[in-house]
C-alpha cells in the first residue's frame, strides 16, 4: 500500500520536545525541587509546586518491533495518560502522576517481559551496537551478548544492592558506535588479523590515496599491480583498527575464526567524586561462542562480583581499583596479566608505573 | 533455508536466546515477522552468522533521499540469493524528540508508517540518540520519509555532518538542570539543519548537552562539542534536611566529607560546613542528599571539546574551552564558537579527522590563535612539564 502525500516537506527537524510531554511535566518544567527513590525501578521527583511524578523504568532490548512498541502505548494509555520517555540506557520510563497505578504497571511490565528497575545502584541495562543483525564490520553480535549477559545479571539490575552505579556497555568493533571507551564494565568486539586485501577490487571500488591515509600506523603502502595504483599491508604495523576497511570494502577484516572479544573496565563519565576516566584493559581476547558466549558471560559476572564483594559504598569500579590497584585488581578477579595489558601505542609511556609505590 | 511453520526459517541457535528473564532479541525480531516478510529473512540471515560466526552484511551504499546527504544507512546483504527479502535493508535514522518524550499516539504514529514501508523493527534508540528504523528497500525510502515528514518527523545525521545532537532529561524531569538542555538541543538542531542533512565536512560532528557534571549523556566521552551544566555560587544547603538525612543512617562523615574530591566539606555531627571556593561541582554530596543539597542559583555550563572513541588516532575525553557560561548566554556562545570551530576544522582537518584529533595535531595553544580565545589555567590539568617550547619571537614593531 502506497500512500505518499504529494507536498514535499524537508528541513522541519525533530518534534519540539514538549509537544508529547505529560502536562505535569510541562507544567513544573525547571521547578523539580528533589527526588526521591521509593523501590527499586521507580523515581519520584517532587516539584516546588509540591507536585509529584512518579517514574517506572522498565528495560528493553532495544531492538524492538512495532508490535512491542504498541504495547507500551497500550500501557501507557492504561496506567500513565498514554505518556513515557525512554533514557539514554534503552529503558523505557513510564510517567505517573498517579502512584497508585505503580504496582499494576509494574505487573503488567514483568507479565509482557520487560523487568523493571535499572534505578540508582542497580546495573542498568547496557548500551550496545547493532552487531551481525545489521552491520557490516562487526566483530561479533551485540543483542545476543547482551542477552546473554543480562540474563546472568538480571537480580543485579531488579535490585539495587551494587557498592555504586555499574554500567556496561557493548560495541561490536573499534569504531565503538556504542563508544563503550568510559564504562565500568566494557565488551569490546576485536578483530585478530591483518585485513585480506582483494586487489582486483582495489582499484575499482576504492580511493587509494585516502586509503593510505586512513591508516594510523602507516602499515598500509602503495604499489601497483597491471599499472593500476594498489596497496599492502606490512602485518606487523597493524594493530587490526579496522578504519582501512571502513573507507575500502576491498580490506577484509571480517574472520570468523579470530575475531572475538576483550573486556575493559573502571572507566566512568560522571563527575562525581573522581574525574571522567577511561575503560582499561581487562582481557585481551575471549572467542566468539555463540549464541550464548559463555566465556563472556563467566569474564562479567565474576568482575561484577569481585567488586560488589570488595569496593566501598559509592565506589565506582575504577575508583575501587584507583584504590585498592591494578595488581590487586588481577589477583581478586584472577584474570592474567599479559603484555597485551601494557600499552605501546601513542604516549603509552604514560601508564608505565613510575614510582616505588608498590604493595606487597 | 530450511523452513519452520509460518514461513519462518528454523532458528535453533537463535531460539536459545529466547529463555531467559531478560528481554529477547529474538522474540522481537519474531514478532515483527508477523508483518514483515523482510524480518523472516533477517531471521535467518542472523542464524547464518550465528552458525558461522561471520556477519553477512556488505559494505554500506550510498543512498538517500532527494536534497539530502544523509539520515539513510545504506546496508546490503552479502548473501542475497538466500535471503532476498534482506537484499538492501537500509537502516533510517529520525530525529528524536529531545529527552525521548513520547506520547502513545507518535509511538503508534511511527508504528505504522514503518509497517507500511519498512521491516516494523527498531532501535528505541540509537547510541547517539535517534530513532533507528531498521530495514527497508531502496524504493520505500522516499515514501517513507514523506510520511515522516508529513507527521512531523525528520531525518537525524550520519556520515561527515552534524550528528543529532542529544540531551539529558534536563528541566523536564530533573532538578539538578543548570541549563535548559532540551531547549539547547532543539535550537542547536534547528539551527544547524543544514549542516545535519547535507554531510560537508572532514567528519562527524556530536553535540550532547547534560545538566550537570553527573553527565547522563556522557557527553565529555561522546561528543566533539559538550556542554556540561554547572553552578557558579554556593550549594544550596538546607541544614534541617541534613539533619534529617544523618538521623535517617547516613553516615555524613564517611559516605559525604570523605568522598569529597576536594575535601571541601567538614561536619561535626551537628552542622555540615561547606567551603564553597574550594569545591570542583563534582555533584557527590548532591547525588547522597537530594533533599538536602542542591547546586547553586548561579547556573550555566562547562563547554569542553573534543571526545571521540578510538577511530582514527585514538579515544579522547572532551577538556575544557570555556570554565562557566551563564545559561541566558550559552546558545549565542555556542553558536559564535563553532562558526569559528568549524572554520577553522575546515580549513585544516584531513579526511575522518575529528576536531579532538585536530587539536591533538596543531596543538592547543595554536588552535586557541585561531579560534581567538585566550588561554586559561582551567584549561589544562597542569602547565607542561616540558621545556621543548615553540616562543613565538617579537616582530619589529612591538606586537608578537
Amino acid at each position: 500500500m502506497s500512500t505518499t502525500p504529494t507536498k514535499r516537506i524537508t528541513d522541519i527537524g525533530p518534534p519540539h520536545y514538549q509537544k508529547f510531554m505529560h502536562p505535569l511535566v510541562k507544567k513544573n518544567y525547571g521547578k523539580w525541587k528533589y527526588h526521591e527513590s521509593p523501590q527499586p525501578g521507580v523515581l519520584c521527583h517532587v516539584s516546588e509546586t509540591g507536585d509529584r511524578i512518579y517514574s517506572v523504568r522498565a528495560a528493553t532490548p532495544r531492538l524492538m518491533s512495532i508490535q512491542s512498541i504498541r504495547k507500551f502505548a497500550e500501557l501507557a494509555d492504561k496506567h500513565s495518560g498514554g505518556y513515557l520517555r525512554f533514557t539514554s540506557r534503552n529503558n523505557v520510563e513510564f510517567l505517573l502522576d498517579n502512584p497508585d497505578h505503580i504496582e499494576p504497571l509494574k505487573k503488567d511490565l514483568f507479565a509482557a517481559g520487560f523487568p523493571v528497575g535499572g534505578t540508582n545502584n542497580a546495573i542498568s541495562n547496557i548500551v550496545h551496537t547493532q552487531g551481525w543483525v545489521h552491520c557490516h564490520s562487526a566483530a561479533t553480535d551485540a543483542s545476543g551478548i547482551v542477552k546473554s549477559v543480562m540474563d546472568a545479571l538480571y537480580d543485579r539490575f531488579t535490585h539495587q544492592n551494587m557498592p555504586a552505579k555499574l554500567r556496561i556497555a557493548l560495541a561490536c568493533c573499534l569504531n565503538m558506535c556504542g563508544a563503550v571507551h568510559c564504562s565500568d564494565i566494557a565488551i569490546l568486539g576485536v578483530h585478530r588479523v591483518v585485513p585480506k586485501v582483494n586487489q582486483t577490487q582495489v582499484p575499482r571500488v576504492c580511493e587509494v590515496p585516502t586509503l593510505i591515509a586512513s591508516c594510523p600506523t602507516g602499515a598500509i603502502r602503495p604499489t601497483t599491480i597491471d599499472g593500476k595504483p594498489n596497496v599492502e599491508v606490512i602485518d606487523q604495523q597493524c594493530m587490526f583498527c579496522g578504519n582501512c576497511f571502513t573507507v575500502c570494502p576491498a580490506m577484509v577484516m571480517n574472520d570468523p575464526e579470530n575475531d572475538g572479544l576483550s573486556i575493559w573496565v573502571g572507566g566512568k563519565v560522571s563527575n562525581a567524586r573522581s574525574e571522567p576516566k577511561f575503560s582499561k584493559l581487562a582481557i585481551p581476547y575471549l572467542p566468539n561462542n555463540p549464541p550464548r558466549w559463555p566465556e563472556v558471560v563467566a569474564a562479567v559476572v565474576n568482575i561484577v562480583d569481585v567488586y560488589a564483594k570488595n569496593a566501598r559504598k559509592y565506589e565506582r569500579m575504577g575508583e575501587w581499583i584507583d584504590r585498592v590497584g591494578w595488581p590487586r585488581f588481577f589477583k581478586l578477579t584472577g584474570i592474567e596479566f599479559s603484555r597485551y595489558h601494557i600499552d605501546d601505542f601513542k604516549h603509552a609511556g604514560l601508564t608505565y608505573a613510575r614510582s616505588t609505590h608498590v604493595k606487597y | 533455508m530450511a523452513n519452520g511453520s509460518n514461513g519462518k526459517p528454523k532458528t535453533e541457535l537463535l531460539d536459545e536466546l529466547e529463555k531467559g528473564p531478560w528481554p529477547s532479541f529474538v522474540k522481537e525480531i519474531k514478532q515483527a515477522c508477523e508483518t514483515s516478510d523482510s524480518s523472516k529473512d533477517l531471521l535467518g540471515q542472523l542464524e547464518l552468522s550465528y552458525k558461522q560466526k561471520i556477519g553477512h552484511w556488505k559494505h554500506g551504499g550510498i543512498v538517500g533521499v532527494l536534497g539530502y546527504g544523509g539520515g539513510i544507512i545504506g546496508r546490503y546483504s552479502d548473501v542475497p540469493e538466500q535471503f532476498p527479502k534482506v537484499a538492501h535493508f537500509h537502516t533510517m535514522r529520525i530525529n528524536h524528540p529531545a529527552g525521548w518524550f513520547y506520547n502513545s499516539e507518535a509511538l503508534r504514529t511511527i508504528c505504522d508508517i514503518w509497517e507500511r514501508h519498512g521491516s516494523g523493527l527498531t532501535n528505541m534508540h540509537g547510541s547517539t540518540g535517534d530513532i533507528i528504523l531498521l530495514g527497508t528497500t531502496t524504493p520505500e525510502l522516499e515514501p517513507t520519509f514523506q510520511e515522516l515528514t508529513h507527521a512531523g518527523f525528520d531525518l537525524g545525521g550520519s556520515g561527515s555532518a552534524v550528528r543529532t545532537p542529544n540531551a539529558c532529561v534536563g528541566m523536564a524531569r530533573c532538578e539538578w538542570a543548570c541549563f535548559d538542555t532540551l531547549k539547547m538541543c532543539y535550537d542547536t538542531t534547528q539551527n544547524y539543519q543544514d549542516e545535519l542533512h547535507r554531510p560537508a565536512f572532514p567528519y562527524k560532528f556530536k553535540f550532547k548537552f547534560s545538566g550537570c557534571p553527573n553527565d547522563c549523556v556522557a557527553s565529555i566521552a561522546r561528543a566533539d562539542m559538550s556542554v556540561i551544566g554547572t553552578w557558579k555560587d554556593d550549594i544550596q544547603q538546607d541544614d534541617a534536611e541534613v539533619s534529617k538525612y544523618a538521623a535517617a543512617g547516613v553516615d555524613i562523615q564517611k559516605d559525604v566529607c570523605d568522598l569529597c574530591p576536594s575535601k571541601c566539606m567538614a561536619w561535626d555531627g551537628k552542622k555540615l560546613k561547606i567551603e564553597n571556593s574550594d569545591c570542583v561541582h563534582c555533584m557527590h554530596c548532591i547525588n547522597v542528599m537530594p533533599k538536602a543539597l542542591r547546586p547553586g542559583k548561579e547556573r550555566g555550563a562547562v563547554i569542553l571539546l573534543g571526545s571521540k572513541a578510538p577511530i582514527v588516532q585514538g579515544a579522547l575525553l572532551s577538556s575544557v574551552l570555556i570554565p562557566f557560561v551563564p545559561a541566558d548566554e550559552l546558545f549565542d556562545t555556542l553558536k559564535e564558537l563553532v562558526t569559528r570551530i568549524w572554520d577553522f576544522w575546515d580549513e585544516n582537518g584531513t579526511n575522518r579527522e575529528r576536531v579532538g584529533e585536530l587539536i591533538q595535531r596543531v596543538g592547543l595553544p595554536a588552535f586557541l590563535d585561531a579560534i581567538g580565545l585566550d588561554p586559561v589555567p582551567e584549561m589544562v590539568s597542569a602547565p607542561r612539564d616540558n621545556p621543548y617550547i615553540f616562543y613565538q619571537t617579537k616582530k619589529e614593531g612591538g606586537d608578537e
